[in-house]
């Protein structure tokens, strides 16, 4: 008697069952990797969000001519005199004029008082009084940073608990800070001033911003297309359409393989002793980051390059040489244009790999503390040649610093990185879409 | 007026003979896949190569336009003449050969652009339009031979790759016959084409003829008879038997010959 079609047998079940623990695994690996996403996110921009904001505080502030100007005509290299500790006292009488106009009683002693200003309110005030001389004698309406104590209790990093402990601010200036909160003269509101603000000392994290950093990556990536899209395209085009198939080019095939998963701070040791130490290039200038990085993304863009040029059917370069097209033209009238989806994919992804690396940067002197914006080209120190920082070597800098304000900083810049890459990464998927073509 | 009949005969040869082999051979590193080949092509007939599968007469089509310059392990000895030159002189660009010589391949394959760009591309990149006056007429004429003209006249811009099988099939002839070659070389190009198509190649391919001369590679004996006035019979590399189509298929000389267009080899 044949078995039963309505009957599973022992074999087939055994192979249903294999088939089924298989899709759990899948689906299992799929949730531990959202999972991981979901908190990675939760915790990045449960961090960060807040560094978009910033506390303000409105101060009516009397410039007097006797402290600013002891030459009485604006003379501007008197007037420079005065330094930021200068300005510090006027600014703290005016939040003292502020409080009393609100009827808020305060016991604190005037530095208490000068703490819930941010230390780099009183050099933006001389900056503008001195750009502006004639605001002397005035009462000018200033929007000044609060310090990160009170700009952390607004955001609910500093609590009453922690501010009895603390050296840098009491509980009571919290109360004083609620008080003016309540009464609009101090507001936590978005700040633009992150993402153009340079870095700033580890006293006032709330000065802190990552502009220069912005730039400095922008600087790298520039110089990280123009080097590293050229010569990786031309060279996967003369390895895989010209070069002819022997020892030598499958020697140069294996090293570009190797070289892509050589580990990243190698570079930096290889751009630090030929970039600085024997060519003689600016140290932590972008020019170097850029060139180390333009190493590092060159095997990346060239396997990427190679593997979409072998993605276009041989019959393709078959019908343009058999039309008696030379292989050039083969190549960059028929083949070229069908790769370039892939080329351009390979790329951006290449870039987006560059723009997130931190090693090799830290190699080259790129951790330093910079508070100048680097000028793209000047003529001491050439292109890209001024010292800089980067995105990543930021939000490494900032978590290495005491302040609790400086890790919702380095959560801020890591939003911002992550940001950059999501848009790389969404003009990669759409250039794809959009150029991709069917044979 | 010996020199005047000397170039008489000249002249006739040429006229008579558009490619003459000596002695060709071809191997693909170590392995020999055309045994000292020689063969003269006529002009404006109809050529075809028969022969079982691996027997190397693809192989040899492609040595006629050089296309088997493209792969690295491919060694060719021997004379091919096109016009009483040799083409593998190192004097020899293969891309003007290449012109003269065209070749339409098995797979239909149309460049992924609009079907007037696939026909124009060879007389753009020959410089053979002075103007869009005379691509436009270059490509109407190419289509109208390769009957093609009236059913995409309306639809130049459309993607080449968007036509059935035997239309794109029809297109890659327009495409090789709109740079002017002298001989059209074909890699069984019906292979992948079902029966109606097939006709409608074949019997382009007859038209053809009067312009150029023609070397067709088919599996079908059917189809060889249809259409070639000579036949040659490949086996294992050699040339076993070239003559008239008609000597071929009714009194073949050699008995493998025989027995392959019987049916008992192949």
């Amino acid at each position: 008697m044949s078995t039963s079609l309505l009957k599973t047998d022992a074999r087939t079940k055994k192979r249903n069952a294999a088939e089924a623990r298989f899709k759990a695994y899948g689906l299992g690996a799929i949730i531990v990797a959202m999972f991981a996403l979901v908190i990675l996110l939760t915790s990045v921009l449960g961090n960060g969000l807040s560094s978009f904001k910033q506390t303000f505080i409105a101060l009516e502030v009397e410039l007097p001519e006797d402290k600013l100007d002891k030459s009485g005509v604006r003379d501007l290299a008197v007037m420079s005199k005065v330094t930021t500790i200068g300005y510090a006292p006027i600014l703290r009488n005016a939040l003292l004029a502020t409080l009393a106009e609100q009827g808020i009683e305060t016991e604190l002693s005037n530095k208490e008082i000068s703490n819930m200003i941010s230390k780099e309110a009183a050099a933006t005030v001389r900056n503008r009084v001195l750009g502006n001389p004639d605001l002397v004698g005035q009462t000018v309406r200033f929007d000044v940073l609060a310090s990160g104590r009170i700009d952390g209790f607004f955001k609910g990093r500093v609590t009453m608990e922690s501010a009895a402990l603390d050296n840098n601010t009491s509980p009571e200036a919290l109360e004083i800070a609620q008080a003016l909160a309540d009464a609009g003269i101090m507001q936590t509101k978005f700040n633009w001033n992150f993402f153009v603000w340079p870095d700033a000392s580890d006293q006032r994290p709330e000065a802190a911003g990552i502009g220069v950093a912005i730039l400095g990556s922008l600087y790298m990536m520039l110089v990280v297309l123009c080097l590293a899209l050229p010569i990786g395209v031309a060279s996967s085009i003369y390895l895989e359409e010209f070069a002819p198939k022997n020892r030598w080019t499958d020697i140069i095939e294996v090293n570009i393989s190797n070289l892509a998963a050589v580990p990243s701070i190698v570079f930096g040791i290889l751009g630090l002793a030929i970039f600085i130490n024997f060519m003689e290039f600016n140290q932590s200038s972008p020019l170097v980051g850029g060139l180390v990085l333009t190493l590092m993304t060159l095997p990346t863009i060239i396997i990427s390059t190679r593997a979409a040029l072998k993605s276009v059917p041989p019959s393709i370069r078959d019908a343009a040489l058999g039309v008696g097209a030379s292989k050039m033209q083969s190549v960059f009238h028929h083949v070229l244009p069908l790769a370039a989806p892939g080329i351009l994919t390979g790329t951006i992804i290449g870039l987006a790999q560059a723009l997130g690396e931190t090693a090799p940067l830290l190699l080259i002197g790129m951790v330093a503390f910079v508070r100048e914006y680097p000028a793209a080209f000047t003529p001491e120190s050439g292109l890209f040649g001024e010292a800089s920082t980067a995105l990543p070597v930021q939000v490494y800098n900032w978590t290495q610093r005491a302040d609790p304000g400086f890790v919702e900083r380095a959560s801020g810049a890591i939003i911002t990185l992550l940001v950059f890459l999501l848009i790389m990464n969404a003009v990669a998927i759409y250039l794809r879409r959009r150029f991709e073509r069917r044979w | 007026m010996e020199d005047m009949i000397q170039m008489d005969r000249t002249m006739s040869t040429q006229q008579d003979i558009k490619i003459e082999a000596k002695g060709v051979q071809v191997y693909y590193a170590d392995n020999h896949a055309i045994k000292d080949v020689d063969v003269n092509i006529a002009d404006k007939t109809v050529t075809a190569f028969i022969g079982p599968s691996g027997c190397g007469k693809s192989t040899f089509l492609r040595c006629l336009n050089r296309m088997n310059d493209t792969i690295d392990i491919c060694r060719v000895e021997g004379k091919i003449l096109l016009d009483g030159e040799d083409i593998y002189d190192p004097k020899v660009d293969p891309v003007q050969l290449r012109a003269k010589v065209g070749m339409v391949f098995q797979k239909p394959n149309p460049f992924p652009k609009s079907i007037y760009d696939n026909v124009a591309y060879g007389p753009k990149i020959h410089g053979l339009a002075r103007n869009k006056a005379d691509l436009d007429e270059i490509v109407e004429q190419s289509l109208r031979k390769a009957a093609l003209w009236n059913e995409v006249k309306d639809r130049l811009n459309a993607p080449g790759t968007g036509m059935s099988g035997g239309q794109q099939q029809r297109l890659c002839i327009a495409r090789a016959i709109a740079t002017a070659p002298e001989v059209l070389l074909m890699d069984e190009p019906c292979s992948a084409l079902d029966p109606i198509a097939t006709a409608q190649v074949e019997e382009l391919i007859d038209e053809l003829r009067q312009s150029f001369s023609v070397v067709i590679v088919t599996h079908s004996m059917q189809q060889a008879a249809r259409v070639s006035q000579k036949t040659a019979f490949f086996h294992l590399g050699n040339l076993v038997e070239f003559d008239d189509t008609d000597k071929i298929f009714t009194n073949p000389q050699d008995p493998r010959t025989e027995s392959y267009i019987s049916g008992r080899i192949g």
